[in-house]
């Protein structure tokens, strides 16, 4: 079996696996992105502005501090790829089987998802290659944030067992199917994901440090 | 016939052979293991949203503290990830200073892994001591080009962050001479020893069909017979430049595991070798001269867009997955960490062994916590 060439993907599923693509373009649900994200930075900023205790090493002063090195431009949301393979979420599995039976790529590296609040979905990535070797195939399946159910495709590539724990677990995609769909780093009665955009962070509770003039030793 | 029942044991989350705070509950029928569920997240920090927060150079720091026994592999790679979301080009020196490196590290982990690996097996002190003396002498080399044993944060992006010097050199030169004797001995020593072979021949065992669907790497892959090696894959560096041969073994047990790593070894020493050879020859400078002072700033930018890097590390495909927005700190920063996956296979490995084998089989994956959990 010859190995695919970016984009080459795409085109053969458009063929052989009708109605699985993704025919959907993301679309920006605030307009402006950029302004956006402006917004909330001034937020975050102001909120550790009013607050006399010292920054927390982490969090939004850690990021505060690195603008204040490098410059005030404010960071803008990536653009999604277009090239690759965006499957609709249903039919992931289908896909994933005709990667492995009759594509020959029959390693799974890695389940990983991205979280773009800007366009209002979270895209969970899958790489896709070859025990033989050579280039890998990238599919990816792009679901609303606040509804981010996959199909699991562990009881298929069993591999995929605990990246999708992590990618439920992190990142709040739903993986109906999974046999264990369980939080993995966290514990069970934790709430909220954490590696979501917009998830709260809190700093660190216990930094005891003060700066000097402001009433603490060293 | 008498009646059985099935009793739940946690083993861990502090417990001396499960390399870490790691728990694992065990179902088990009388010593029989039924059923083994690992629970992971005691030393969870996620690490991959500080490297959202922190900028790239910053993050080459903490990318030591992933797999803290080889912290060049895993900078290596990082650093990779950012060069080819970047474009930096990497001279030939450069390279070959990465890979003499990686393979030091390489040494390192197999020499610690084995080691650890008999002293779970009861083989107190002197075996892990043993491969403590060759890890020792490769970290008084990485205390010399990094200025740490463990977190040398020494690669940078396009380059390394200091020049090997003719003494460092020699040293290394040194070192390789020694160590076909070490190796030599310490099989002589290990290889046919009687309890050794009793507690791990046919022992965790993972056909190579299972391998394959559970997307294990590293010698735990090899050890099942796919010789599958990134360094041969999808070659990177200038890792096509060396000749070397990909240890496979034959059943798939922990004895397997065992022998492709001590044979990984050797053939790490084989590219140590050529590449010490071939290292005066090399043109161009330690570092990208270019960005020498691009990655000495916090402000290096890169464009927007992904890129997705695999590098062959001791413990098996260590990946990198980054999302840029072209400002200073990625948008998304994703590890495919080998110690975490390979533990997926881990449930199939010990079912039907006994209680005292999961210590063993647990030894022969080789995990380090600070990289499942990140």
């Amino acid at each position: 079996m010859p190995l695919l060439n970016q984009g080459e993907l795409r085109a053969l599923l458009e063929r052989e696996l009708p109605g699985a693509l993704d025919p959907t373009r993301p679309v920006n649900r605030y307009g402006n992105v950029e302004a956006t994200h402006q917004l909330e930075v001034e937020d975050q900023a102001s909120d550790t502005m009013g607050d006399t205790s010292p920054p927390p090493a982490t969090g939004d002063a850690a990021a505060e501090r690195q603008a204040d090195v490098v410059d005030k431009e404010e960071p803008s949301v990536p653009p999604l790829s277009q090239d690759d393979a965006v499957v609709r979420a249903e039919r992931l599995p289908d896909v994933a089987a005709f990667l492995r039976d009759r594509l020959g790529y029959d390693y799974l590296s890695r389940v990983t998802a991205v979280d773009y609040p800007a366009y209002g979905l979270i895209e969970v990535v899958y790489h896709f290659y070859r025990i033989e070797g050579g280039p890998g195939q990238i599919v990816r399946v792009r679901v609303p944030r606040d509804n981010a159910v996959i199909p699991s495709i562990t009881p298929m590539w069993p591999g995929a067992n605990l990246e999708e724990r992590v990618c439920y677990d992190l990142f709040g995609v739903h993986f109906p199917g999974h046999p264990y769909h369980k939080r993995i780093y966290m514990w069970d009665e934790f709430e909220g994901h954490p590696m979501r955009k917009d998830f709260e962070k809190i700093g660190d509770s216990y930094y005891h440090f003060k700066w000097k003039g402001e009433g603490g030793e060293e | 016939m008498l009646k059985t029942e099935e009793l739940q044991i946690n083993i861990g989350p502090q417990h001396p052979s499960t390399h870490g705070v790691f728990r694992l509950m065990a179902t088990v029928d009388g010593e029989t293991v039924v059923h083994l569920e690992p629970v992971f997240g005691y030393l969870h920090r996620n690490h991959e949203q500080l490297g959202e927060i922190w900028t790239y150079l910053q993050t080459i720091t903490i990318t030591d503290r992933l797999d803290y026994f080889n912290s060049m592999i895993n900078e290596h790679g990082y650093c990779m990830t950012v060069e080819k979301l970047a474009s930096i080009e990497v001279p030939e020196r450069a390279e070959y200073i990465r890979v003499i490196m990686s393979e030091l590290s390489r040494i390192l982990n197999h020499a610690a892994a084995i080691g650890f690996w008999l002293q779970d097996m009861g083989s107190w002190g002197t075996t892990l001591m043993f491969g403590f003396r060759q890890r020792e002498m490769i970290m008084d080399i990485f205390e010399s080009v990094g200025g740490s044993r463990m977190m040398c944060n020494y690669m940078r992006f396009g380059g390394v962050a200091r020049d090997l010097t003719p003494n460092l050199v020699e040293q290394i030169n040194l070192f390789l001479e020694g160590f076909p004797q070490f190796i030599d001995d310490f099989e002589r020593l290990m290889m046919e020893n009687e309890i050794l072979l009793a507690r791990s021949r046919n022992v965790g065992v993972l056909p190579k069909e299972l391998a394959a669907a559970y997307s294990v790497t590293g010698p735990v892959i090899r050890g099942s017979g796919i010789p599958y090696d990134i360094r041969r894959a999808e070659p990177y560096s200038i890792y096509d430049r060396f000749a070397f041969d990909i240890p496979v073994g034959s059943v798939g047990d922990v004895y397997d595991r065992f022998l492709v790593r001590m044979e990984e070894m050797r053939q790490s020493h084989r590219i140590l070798r050529q590449a010490m050879e071939q290292l005066p020859q090399a043109s161009g400078s330690y570092i990208n001269q270019a960005y020498k002072a691009a990655s000495k700033q916090q402000g290096l930018r890169l464009p927007a867009g992904e890129a997705y890097c695999r590098v062959e590390s001791p413990k098996g495909e260590l990946g990198y997955y980054i999302v840029s927005n072209g400002g200073n700190s990625a948008y998304r920063y994703g590890i495919r960490a080998p110690s975490l996956i390979n533990l997926t296979a881990l449930n199939d490995m010990c079912r039907g062994y006994t209680v005292a084998d999961i210590v063993v089989i647990l030894g022969s994956i080789d995990i380090v916590m600070g990289e499942v959990d990140r």
